[in-house]
C-alpha cells in the first residue's frame, strides 16, 4: 500500500469540528495570532455538521439592519427564549449570546457570509432572523474560504479519538486521519464537534430501543465521540442526557442527512393515524410552526415509530410541497393499501372523523379557525374538515432527530468546567456541544447558529490570548 | 476499531444514477428544490419555482431556459453527490435546455445538429466557403475587398443565409414561447425582460458578487463581465455592418471605408471587445467544472465561442493586413467564418440568447400578473 504523505500537525490551537462554531473559533483565533489546525471528521463534501442544514440565525437589533426589518431587542429575544425553554436556560450565557448576535451579523458578513431576505414560507421570521444566501452550506463555503485565506489549516476525514487531559490541562489529542493514528500537540483546544445525534447506539441507550427507528436529519458524522470523551474525563455535563430535539419528517427520508427538505407541513390539514389506523393526537391544536416540534415525540410513541397523515384533494395546495410526491389513490381503500394500512380500519377512522366534523363553513387555513370535531377522541380542534374529495393523499411520518441536549458546561469565556468545580486551563467549547446550558429544552429558530457564532468567536479569542502567552 | 464501535460512521448509501429522461430528471430535482428553497435568493429560476407546486414539461422547459447556469445553487446544495438525492440542478436544466432547443428548432431536420460535433461542422463549413470564395475571387471594378470578391457575390451568398438564420431563430423562439404556455407577449414586459437579459442579473448571484464558475464555490464576476464584453463587441460589429449597408445603399458610398468612418469606428472596438470577451469566456470555460453543464455539448460550445473569436480576430486582421498580399486569403477566411457562424447560428449555442430572452420576458410577465 502506498504511504500517503503525513499532514503537518504543527499548531498552537486545535479546533475540533468543522461547523459554524468551529470555523468562527478558528477564524477568530487565527486573526488574533494563533496558528490554528481544524480537524473535521467528515470528508469535504459533508463538512460542517448540522450547520450544513441551517438557513438563518437569530439576531438582536435595535433598528433595521441589513436584511432585518424593524427591531428585536434583548428583552423580547430573551423572552422568546424563556418561552421555548420553559426557563431552562443559563441566563448569563443566554444574554451573552443575545447581545453578541448583533455584532455577529457584521462579523459574519466580513468573513464570507452573504445574507438574503427571508425565504418564502418563512416570512414570520423576517424581523428576527437573518437568512443565509443559499443556506448553511453556502455559509460554510464562505467561512472555509476565509479561514483558508488567513492561514487556518483544515484536515478533513480526521477525527479526534481521545483528548489528553490531566488535571484540567489539555496536552494534545489523538487523531485518526486518513486511516492513520497520529498525536497532535497543541497549547489549547476548542471543542466544537456537536452532539451525538447520529450515534444510534447512544440514542437507544438514552431514549430506549425505539430510537433505532429514528431518522437522523443531519450527517452521519455527528457521533459525539469528543463529547463522550470529555464527559469521561470529568467535564461537567449540562442538558438532559435522555432528550433530543425531534420532529416528524417524511417517512421515506434517508436514514441520515435528509435535512430541511424532508420536513412535512401537512399535519394541521390532515388526520394522522398510527399503523393500526387510529388517530392519537389533536392535529389542529395550533398553527404548524408552533406544533412542528412536538410531533417527533408523538410519532416516536407510536408502534414501530411510524404514523400516516391522510388528506384529500382540497388540502394538497395548503402547505409547502413535500420532497417526495405524496402517495395517492382515488379511493381511501386504495390509499390504505398503498400505505400498508388496513383499508377497513382506515375507512372507519375517516368515516368517524368526517361525521364528527362541524357542518359549519368557515375553513380558514392561515389562522386558528375554530372548526373543531365533536364526539371523538382525540378531538381535532381547528381545521376539522371532512376528508371527502378524491384523489386522497398520504404521507408516512417518522421521527427525525435534529440534535441532542447533553453537553459540557462552560463559563462566560467558553472555558469548559470540570466536575471538581474548576474551569479547565486550556479547553474551550462552542456550538452544540455546549448549547445545553442555554437551550435546556425546545428550540428557537436560528438560535443554534447564534450560539455557535457568538461562542465560537468568544472561544477562539480567549484561546488565542491563552496560547500566545 | 472493532465492528461494534458505536462511533463508527455508517454513511448513507448513494443512489444509483437513474436512466430517465431529461424532463423527468429535472422534475425529480425541482421537486426536491421546491421542498427546500434555500436557493431562493440566487436567481429567477427559484422565484419562478416557488410559484408552482407541480412541474409540467412546459414549466420545466421554461425554467431550464431561465437558468443562466450560474451554479450558485449547486455549490450551496446540501444534496449534491455523494448525497443520495444526487442533485445537480445546473446540469439537469442544461440538459433540458439542449432538448428544448432541439424540440423547437426549425426546420426540424436540422435539430440534430445541436448534438453533433460543433467543431467539425463549423470548421468544415468555414473552410469550404473560404475555398469557394477564393476560387470565385476573379476581381472586379470595385476597390478593396470588392476587388477580391465582388459585392454582388457577397450579398447573394450572405443575405439569404443571414435572413434564414434570423427566421429560423425567430421561429424556434416563437415555438418555445407557445410551448411554455405564456400569454401573448405584451409590450410592457419587454423592457424588464430585456433589462434582465442585458444586465445578466441572473449571473449576479443575487448579491452582486457574481457566479460560481471558474473558481468553483468562490463567487466571481468574471463570467458576467466576459459575457458583457462579448455582447458589446458583437453589438458593435453588427452596428458596423449595418452602418456599411446604409452607407452603401443609402448614400452610394461603397467600401472601403477610412478609419474615421462609422463602419470602422464601430467595427474596430467591436472586434477588439469581441476578441477579448470570447477569449476570456474560453479561458473561463476551460477552468469550470464540465460536470455542471449539459452532457456531451462542451465541445460544441467551445467550437461556437472559438468561431466567434476567429470571426473577430480575422476581421481585425483584415484591417491590419490591408494592402498586402495576405488580404485575399484572409478575406476569404473571414467571410467563410462569418458564413459558418450564421449558417450554424440557429442550431448552436447562439440560440441560447433567443430562448433566454423569451424566458426572461415570460418571467417579467409572470411577475406582473402575480402582483396584479
Amino acid at each position: 500500500m502506498k504511504m500517503q504523505a503525513l499532514p503537518d500537525l504543527d499548531c498552537d490551537l486545535l479546533v475540533i469540528g468543522g461547523g459554524n462554531a468551529a470555523l468562527s473559533a478558528a477564524i477568530s483565533a487565527q486573526k488574533k495570532g494563533a496558528r490554528v489546525l481544524v480537524v473535521e471528521s467528515a470528508p469535504k463534501p459533508y463538512r460542517g455538521g448540522n450547520s450544513r442544514h441551517t438557513r438563518n440565525f437569530r439576531v438582536m437589533h435595535g433598528k433595521p439592519m441589513g436584511v432585518l426589518a424593524g427591531e428585536y431587542g434583548e428583552a423580547e429575544y430573551f423572552d422568546d427564549l424563556l418561552k421555548v425553554t420553559k426557563g431552562k436556560t443559563d441566563e448569563r450565557l443566554a444574554r451573552r449570546v443575545i447581545r453578541g448576535s448583533e455584532g455577529s451579523y457584521a462579523w459574519m458578513q466580513a468573513h464570507g457570509v452573504h445574507f438574503q431576505d427571508a425565504l418564502s414560507g418563512t416570512l414570520s421570521l423576517a424581523r428576527t432572523n437573518a437568512f443565509f444566501l443559499g443556506g448553511g452550506k453556502a455559509l460554510l463555503n464562505g467561512l472555509y474560504q476565509t479561514a483558508e485565506r488567513i492561514g487556518v489549516r483544515v484536515l478533513y476525514d480526521t477525527e479526534a479519538i481521545h483528548l489528553d487531559i490531566g488535571d484540567g490541562f489539555f496536552a494534545g489529542a489523538e487523531l485518526r486521519t486518513k486511516g492513520q493514528r497520529r498525536f497532535v500537540k497543541a497549547r489549547g483546544c476548542v471543542a466544537a464537534s456537536g452532539g451525538f445525534q447520529a450515534n444510534t447506539e447512544w440514542l437507544a441507550r438514552a431514549w430506549g430501543p425505539a430510537a433505532r427507528n429514528f431518522l437522523i436529519r443531519g450527517t452521519p458524522y455527528n457521533k459525539g465521540r469528543v463529547l463522550h470523551d470529555l464527559l469521561e474525563q470529568g467535564a461537567e455535563p449540562v442538558g438532559d442526557p435522555t432528550q433530543c430535539h425531534a420532529v416528524a419528517i417524511d417517512g421515506r427520508a434517508p436514514k441520515f442527512d435528509g435535512g430541511i427538505a424532508t420536513r412535512l407541513d401537512c399535519v394541521p390539514f390532515s388526520i394522522v393515524v398510527n399503523k393500526e389506523s387510529q388517530r392519537f393526537y389533536d392535529e389542529g391544536e395550533d398553527v404548524w410552526p408552533k406544533r412542528y416540534a412536538i410531533w417527533g415525540r408523538l410519532v416516536a410513541a407510536q408502534p414501530d415509530q411510524v404514523a400516516y397523515a391522510v388528506i384529500d384533494a382540497r388540502s394538497l395546495p395548503l402547505f409547502m410541497p413535500s420532497v417526495f410526491p405524496p402517495v395517492s389513490a382515488d379511493t381511501l381503500g386504495g390509499l390504505a393499501g398503498k400505505l400498508g394500512l388496513d383499508p377497513t380500519a382506515l375507512a372507519a377512522t375517516v368515516a368517524q372523523f368526517n361525521t364528527a366534523c362541524p357542518a359549519a363553513d368557515g375553513f380558514r387555513p392561515t389562522e386558528l379557525d375554530g372548526l373543531a370535531t365533536s364526539g371523538i377522541e382525540p378531538a381535532k380542534t381547528n381545521w376539522a374538515r371532512p376528508i371527502l374529495e378524491p384523489p386522497f393523499y398520504g404521507y408516512s411520518l417518522r421521527t427525525g432527530v435534529t440534535f441532542t441536549y447533553l453537553g459540557v458546561k462552560v463559563d462566560e469565556q467558553a472555558r469548559i468546567q470540570m466536575n471538581d468545580g474548576r474551569p479547565a486551563a486550556n479547553l474551550w467549547a462552542a456550538g452544540e456541544i455546549m448549547a445545553g446550558s442555554i437551550l435546556g429544552e425546545g428550540y428557537l429558530a436560528g438560535f443554534g447558529m447564534a450560539i455557535g457564532t457568538v461562542f465560537g468567536r468568544v472561544a477562539g479569542e480567549a484561546a488565542a490570548r491563552y496560547v500566545r502567552n | 476499531m472493532s465492528a461494534t464501535d458505536e462511533f463508527a460512521v455508517l454513511p448513507a448509501a448513494t443512489a444509483e444514477r437513474r436512466a430517465i429522461s431529461a424532463t423527468d430528471e429535472a422534475r425529480r430535482q425541482m421537486e426536491i428544490c421546491n421542498a427546500c428553497r434555500y436557493c431562493e435568493g440566487y436567481c429567477d429560476v427559484f422565484q419562478a419555482m416557488t410559484a408552482r407546486r407541480s412541474f409540467a414539461a412546459a414549466d420545466l422547459g421554461y425554467l431550464a431556459n431561465l437558468c443562466h447556469n450560474c451554479r450558485g445553487c449547486y455549490y450551496a446544495c446540501q444534496y449534491t453527490a455523494p448525497h443520495e438525492f444526487d442533485l445537480n440542478l445546473p446540469r439537469a436544466l442544461a440538459d433540458l435546455r439542449q432538448e428544448s432547443w432541439q424540440d423547437h428548432a426549425w426546420p426540424r431536420i436540422f435539430a440534430r445538429a445541436f448534438r453533433a460535433n460543433g467543431v467539425v461542422i463549423s470548421l468544415t463549413i468555414a473552410l469550404g466557403v473560404a475555398a469557394i470564395l477564393m476560387l470565385s475571387g476573379e476581381g472586379s471594378a470595385g476597390g478593396g475587398f470588392y476587388a477580391v470578391i465582388p459585392h454582388e457575390t457577397m450579398v447573394a451568398v450572405f443575405a439569404p443565409v443571414f435572413l434564414f438564420a434570423l427566421l429560423a431563430m425567430g421561429i424556434g423562439a416563437w415555438r418555445f414561447w407557445r410551448a411554455i404556455g405564456a400569454a401573448p407577449p405584451a409590450a410592457i414586459d419587454l423592457a424588464p425582460g430585456l433589462r434582465d437579459g442585458l444586465t445578466l442579473k441572473n449571473l449576479s448571484g443575487g448579491h452582486g458578487a457574481g457566479c460560481n464558475y471558474e473558481q468553483a464555490e468562490v463567487y466571481t464576476p468574471a463570467r458576467r463581465q466576459a459575457h458583457h464584453l462579448t455582447v458589446l463587441g458583437f453589438a458593435l460589429c453588427s452596428a458596423s455592418t449595418s452602418a456599411g449597408t446604409v452607407l452603401h445603399y443609402g448614400f452610394d458610398m461603397p467600401a472601403p471605408y477610412g478609419f474615421w468612418s462609422l463602419p470602422k469606428l464601430f467595427g474596430m472596438p467591436g472586434g477588439v471587445l469581441l476578441c477579448m470577451g470570447t477569449a476570456w469566456l474560453l479561458w473561463l470555460k476551460r477552468r469550470a467544472d464540465r460536470g455542471l453543464g449539459a452532457e456531451g455539448v462542451w465541445g460544441g460550445e467551445v467550437a461556437f465561442i472559438l468561431l466567434l473569436f476567429l470571426v473577430s480576430l480575422s476581421g481585425l486582421a483584415l484591417y491590419a493586413f490591408r494592402g498586402t498580399g495576405a488580404l485575399t486569403p484572409l478575406l476569404a477566411l473571414h467571410l467563410g467564418l462569418v458564413l459558418a457562424f450564421f449558417a450554424t447560428m440557429p442550431y448552436a449555442k447562439m440560440v441560447h440568447g433567443a430562448y433566454r430572452l423569451a424566458a426572461l420576458i415570460r418571467r417579467a410577465q409572470e411577475r406582473r400578473l402575480t402582483k396584479g
